[in-house]
């Protein structure tokens, strides 16, 4: 899919978004909508993968860490053609397959269960090394939050990457700034962060991660170290009232919200 | 004169022979390699040995990682690091997914030794046994070690499988089977059900025991042989033995059963809700009651 198809993807992903955490009566808008342009990026430009056969053994990987951004992995899928988009409006619902955060045991395309924060990016390093020692050429994709990064299970992870040479790594950092008592750098600061994980050995970006053009060109860069894109995103981004709103975070829509949110993204 | 032999050890060489016949089988460890045992596997096998370094969460993660790919992960380091530290990793990585990760932890109980408090799993049953998916093994010997390795390797889901730093003796063949207990003796009096080395000292109170005691090796903590636990309950009472906290763990898996199916009197034997301490493997189990003669002072309580 080309720039153009890609934001209109982005639009319709933003829309599933809204709707599911308004129908849920609860969940993730703001750091789904923060990193709903690399999602929509990997799923419908740079990852090889087959919705048909989600256990497809060549198939690139995609690890949510922050798996509160569940609507936003949902929403992919469906558009995919993991599951019919329908169900996305079961999100969080009893006997829904479709749980507040990713179950991989349940819903096709799912990679890994993860949700408590920190953990996504080890099972990623797992996953790179695993699929190196067997040969494929399979790349892994995995999506952490800037809060998350306050968990040291992430740079024990970072140590590892780089320690076992994963260039079929690449990792997002969605930079929004917030998490949930307020911003990063006042609950606990990161920054510097690119200096971070350069001393960690790894070869960083940092680009508009809500610029498709961006993240697209960023996947085009190739090292022999593992790779993350410090993606500089709003959270809430698309929705005037959700920017940079720490309520956001964990808040959903109701109906009247749903109708003003859907209309800015015409 | 019984033959020692601890049951890391058996673990060691056992996983060392399983990679030449199954080469999906890797190994991971958290900088403890020569104490698990699993440097003989990375000797042989050095592509497929990955040193995690002191990180154990991420080495929990790492093996994760690592099953979703196809392959046997086999991750180890000392029984109070593979639980306590990583049980959020465990519960939300390994189990929840029903990954197939195998768990093998040493240095598990107060036989740790000098080491103290701080390096003696007195919980890991217990945090093990709580989460859903999880298989929990206790194997009495370094024979019954060597079949529960194969076993395990053979079964598809998560395992915990816990061995100890001391040499312990070496009892009978018997065969194995995940969930399915051994009755070592037959008794008409009572019964003593115990796992890990405690099933060798269990043996010798039924021995010197007045009464006629049936003694239960309960290798397999979960899924719980319900079916022994029931016979033996309707038998008569019912002594359990375990180098761990008496809350949570063997005991507490029994009497779980027991009190459903079969009331009957119990005594369960372990460390009474307390940290271990330093000091020699046999004094500590002396200092916690957890001797031969402990057992025929408790066989004789419930008999009372």
């Amino acid at each position: 899919m080309d720039a153009k198809g890609l934001e209109e993807k982005a639009k319709v992903i933003r829309k599933h978004i809204l709707e599911s955490t308004c129908a849920a009566g609860s969940g993730h808008p703001g750091g789904s909508l923060s990193a709903t342009e690399i999602v929509t990026v990997l799923y419908f430009h740079e990852m090889r993968h087959d919705p048909k056969n989600p256990k497809w053994e060549e198939r690139d990987r995609f690890v949510l860490s922050k798996g509160h951004a569940a609507p936003l992995l949902y929403a992919a899928l469906a558009e995919s053609g993991y599951f019919p988009v329908e169900t996305l409006k079961t999100l969080r619902k009893i006997n829904s397959n479709l749980q507040g955060h990713p179950d991989m045991k349940s819903v096709p395309g799912v990679e890994a269960s993860t949700g408590s924060l920190g953990q996504g990016l080890s099972i990623a390093v797992g996953m790179a090394l695993g699929l190196k020692l067997q040969g494929k050429d399979s790349r892994v994709f995995c999506l952490i939050g800037d809060g998350e990064s306050q968990e040291g299970q992430i740079w024990e992870a970072a140590m590892a990457a780089s320690h076992y040479k994963l260039d079929n790594l690449t990792v997002f950092l969605d930079r929004n700034g917030l998490q949930i008592d307020g911003f990063t750098e006042k609950v606990m600061a990161l920054e510097p962060l690119a200096e971070k994980w350069r001393s960690f050995g790894w070869d960083v970006q940092k680009i508009n991660g809500n610029s498709i053009t961006e993240v697209m060109n960023a996947l085009k860069h190739k090292s022999d170290k593992p790779k993350i894109i410090i993606a500089l995103t709003t959270k809430g981004k698309g929705v005037s009232f959700m920017e940079n709103v720490p309520e956001w975070h964990g808040k959903a829509p109701d109906q009247k919200q749903l109708m003003e949110a859907l209309e800015e993204l015409k | 004169m019984t033959e020692m032999i601890a049951t890391r050890n058996a673990y060691g060489e056992t996983l060392a022979e399983l990679g030449e016949k199954n080469e999906k089988i890797v190994v991971l460890d958290a900088d403890l390699s020569g104490s698990t045992r699993t440097a003989f596997f990375a000797k042989k096998f050095p592509e497929r040995f990955f040193d995690c370094g002191i990180a154990e969460a991420n080495m929990m993660g790492i093996a994760a990682g690592l099953a979703t790919t196809g392959l046997i992960p086999f991750a180890s380091t000392f029984a109070v690091f593979a639980t306590g530290r990583t049980y959020d990793q465990i519960r939300c990585s390994i189990a929840y997914p029903k990954l197939n990760v195998k768990i093998c932890a040493s240095h598990s109980g107060i036989t740790v030794g000098e080491d103290g408090a701080t390096h003696q799993a007195l919980e890991d049953i217990a945090l093990m046994r709580v989460l859903p998916n999880m298989t929990v093994i206790v194997p009495s010997d370094a024979n019954q070690t060597r079949k529960a390795v194969r076993a395990i390797a053979e079964y598809d889901g998560p395992c915990y499988l816990r061995l100890g730093r001391p040499k312990v003796p070496v009892l009978e063949e018997q065969p194995f089977r995940i969930g399915k207990a051994n009755v070592l003796r037959e008794g008409t009096d009572c019964t003593v059900i115990a796992c890990g080395h405690m099933v060798s000292k269990a043996l010798e109170a039924a021995d010197q025991s007045e009464y006629s005691i049936r003694v239960v090796n309960m290798h397999t903590i979960k899924p719980i042989d319900k079916d022994v636990i029931i016979e033996s309950a309707r038998m008569g009472p019912i002594v359990t033995v375990e180098e761990h906290s008496v809350i949570g763990g063997l005991g507490s898996a029994v009497a779980e059963v027991v009190s459903q199916h079969s009331p009957t009197r119990m005594k369960i034997m372990g460390v009474n809700d307390t940290f271990g301490r330093s000091g020699k493997p046999d004094e500590l189990l002396s200092y916690y009651h957890l001797t031969t003669d402990d057992i025929i002072q408790s066989i004789k309580e419930v008999m009372r």
